[in-house]
């Protein structure tokens, strides 16, 4: 394999508790066995990886990151912090509700480092996931969140991976492994930012989500990295029987981003519910892979991506549903919307069935368009100028999915985030006050 | 106030308007009639700037000013107004945000001070039920979803919150039952003030037993061809628009 990586590699096992050093060390092996995807890679084939040409370094501990210019939300609840790949306790708030378990892989005690050890990586596919055994490889520290049966976390729990853009490319690796206990219900916001700082990070994520019966959790996964950042990664979630994942993602560009969200249904009656914004401009790069695997018969999914395509940037969108012979009344719907609002603005949509249930209900479709130029005449004879009726525009194409996320107060930091996406000036987006 | 001379234009390369004159004073109102394909919303969208819409020869102004010169959106500040005869849907833009965005807008080009939201969501709401509308249309789209008659009121709406000096409404009257005519007529009527001046366009003589015009217009082959008071109305209303070519 490629030898960019030499350093983290190197880093990550002296740095690791012992008790990962089983992960670790298959990681490594798979790793040294990956090739780095081609343009003949069939699922790699949009991607340029030319942003991963550098040598990267892991990240320093007792390091002062400066967080002054990183916008990211505040919220009220536990909330963990790390700053260029290294925990920040002054940053973070611990106090925590009862039946929840919120602890860093280098804190954990015995009986945690057991319930890690037995279920990290049972929720991804290694090798379907290229850079997954990169992360198995490079994992020095990683966040366990455990929510006891029957619990109800009322408060967002909130994960940051922020970064300052040092000179130096730095190489982090974010793991979050996430228990619902049985008929439990909690909100998870992860957050990824970073300074408008020209620095080179390559975030390796994984997040893996495992809901036991009847569990119900709210997720989502914010990346607001802009700049030079690369992001590859992605969210695999395990649905026990009457689970129900409710998971909203948002992607504003950078160099590359490649989040990959995989959902398995295993038990009867789960749910999921899947709702994504990506918003790339300038020479941007954002690609979302979903998959929804149906193995069990009565269980219902849900998917709902826009993405708003701007400049000279690209968005890629591959939505795959798989249906398996057992999988009878399988309810499936996917819908994938791209405003494109520039010339040079590319999107590569791509919704991929596979059903092999013949008692199914499965819906999907895909549209690319421009702005409608009806819509915006309509605007511009009310007296709001065309800037002015751009911003309303763009931020109605988004709207409605940004209204559905659940919690109030990541609604409200991203709405006038959002709406200055689109703005160059702040008197456009004075009708959002 | 407005006055159109000779005024010539094309969409998608098919003479529409040819040769049409039109004055409007303050306080006047006026009905534009004619059979289909006429030109009649044609020259509704050219005073408003549609693209697509290419005016060709001959001028309109509005208060002295080059009307078809203008920006579409100032041509709404100066004082125009067009009342879409399909009002377009904009899901995921609220229609609050929307009429606060074009009132703000408007009172800026006009030099005038901004309205406070609250202020502002208190008059949205008189309104609203001025015109008989329930106040959840203003937490919709856009016209999103909204009936015909629904669309119409909420045209009559933003007409009523922009106070426009000079408002085309175009075949506000169509897809109307007989009580929808008479609030928008209503609506219509409560605006005149002696200064404000209207253009209907319409098929029907129906919207004049409620809103009395003071000209009435025969507008076709994209020209005006016969003008008259109110009496016209009820004669083409009887006669129909045959044979009217010829008088041209």
């Amino acid at each position: 394999m490629a030898d960019f990586m030499q350093q983290p590699l190197r880093e990550a096992a002296k740095a690791a508790p012992g008790w990962l050093a089983g992960t670790l060390n298959r990681g490594q092996a798979a790793w040294r066995e990956t090739r780095l995807p081609t343009r003949k890679t069939e699922a790699w084939k949009y991607n340029d990886l030319g942003a991963l040409q550098h040598t990267f370094t892991a990240p320093t501990a007792g390091r002062a990151p400066a967080l002054e210019d990183v916008d990211y939300p505040r919220l009220d609840g536990p909330t963990l912090v790390f700053a260029d790949g290294v925990f920040c306790p002054e940053l973070s708030q611990l106090e925590l509700p009862a039946g929840v378990q919120l602890v860093r892989f280098a804190d954990a005690g015995a009986e945690q480092a057991q319930a890690i050890v037995e279920r990290l990586g049972t929720a991804v596919h290694h090798s379907r996931h290229l850079f997954a055994p990169l992360n198995d490889a490079t994992l020095a520290d990683g966040v366990y969140l455990e929510i006891a049966p029957d619990t109800v976390v009322e408060k967002p729990i909130h994960l940051m991976w922020l970064s300052s853009g040092r000179t130096e490319a730095l190489s982090v690796t974010q793991r979050l492994l996430v228990a619902v206990g049985a008929h439990s219900r909690a909100t998870v916001v992860e957050t990824f930012a970073n300074t408008a700082a020209d620095g080179v990070v390559f975030t390796n994520g994984i997040s893996e989500l495992l809901l036991s019966e009847g569990a119900s959790l709210n997720h989502n996964r914010l990346h607001l990295e802009g700049g030079r950042a690369v992001h590859i990664g992605g969210v695999h979630a395990l649905l026990a029987a009457n689970a129900n994942l409710d998971g909203f993602h948002l992607a504003l560009g950078s160099d590359l981003k490649r989040i990959d969200i995989v959902v398995q249904h295993e038990g009867q009656g789960a749910h999921c519910r899947l709702n994504g914004l990506y918003l790339p401009r300038g020479e941007e790069q954002v690609d979302y892979h979903t998959c929804i695997e149906h193995a069990v018969p009565d269980c219902t999914s849900e998917e709902n991506f826009r993405g708003i395509i701007g400049d000279e940037s690209r968005a890629i969108f591959n939505g795959r549903i798989h249906i398996h012979p057992d999988a009878q009344r399988t309810r499936a719907e996917l819908h994938n919307k791209n405003l494109l609002t520039s010339r040079e603005a590319e999107v590569n949509t791509k919704p991929e069935l596979e059903i092999y249930a013949d008692d199914v209900q499965c819906a999907h479709g895909a549209t690319v368009a421009q702005m409608d130029a009806t819509a915006l005449h309509y605007l511009r004879t009310r007296g709001i100028c065309r800037a002015e009726a751009e911003v309303m525009l763009s931020y109605g194409f988004i709207n409605e999915l940004v209204e559905d996320i659940p919690c109030e107060a990541l609604r409200d930091y991203l709405k006038p985030l959002l709406a200055r996406r689109f703005a160059r000036s702040p008197r456009l987006t004075r009708h959002l006050a | 106030m407005l006055k159109i001379d000779n005024l010539h234009a094309r969409v998608e390369n098919e003479d529409i308007l040819r040769g049409l004159d039109l004055a409007v004073a303050p306080g006047e109102v006026h009905a534009i009639m004619g059979p289909n394909g006429s030109g009649k919303s044609t020259l509704g969208h050219v005073l408003a700037g549609r693209p697509g819409y290419r005016h060709t020869a001959g001028s309109a102004t509005l208060f002295g000013q080059d009307l078809l010169a203008l920006e579409t959106e100032e041509r709404a500040h100066l004082g125009l107004f067009l009342a879409f005869q399909y009002p377009v849907e904009i899901p995921g833009v609220s229609n609050m945000e929307f009429l606060k965005a074009a009132v703000d807008a408007t009172r800026e080009a006009r030099g005038e001070e901004a309205v406070d939201s609250v202020s502002f969501m208190k008059h949205a709401r008189e309104i609203c039920k001025k015109v008989d509308l329930d106040q959840g249309f203003l937490k919709r789209g856009v016209n999103e979803g909204f009936s015909g008659g629904e669309k119409k009121r909420n045209e009559l709406m933003q007409m009523m919150l922009l106070e426009p000096k000079l408002c085309i409404l175009d075949e506000t009257d169509s897809g109307l039952d007989i009580d929808a005519l008479q609030q928008v007529a209503e609506g219509i009527n409560s605006m005149r003030d002696g200064q404000r001046a209207f253009i209907l366009i319409t098929h029907y003589q129906r919207m004049l037993d409620y809103v009395e015009p003071d000209h009435v217009h025969v507008l076709t082959g994209g020209r005006i061809v016969r003008s008259g008071d109110k009496s016209l109305a009820l004669e083409l209303e009887k006669k129909g628009y045959t044979g009217l070519e010829e008088v041209a």
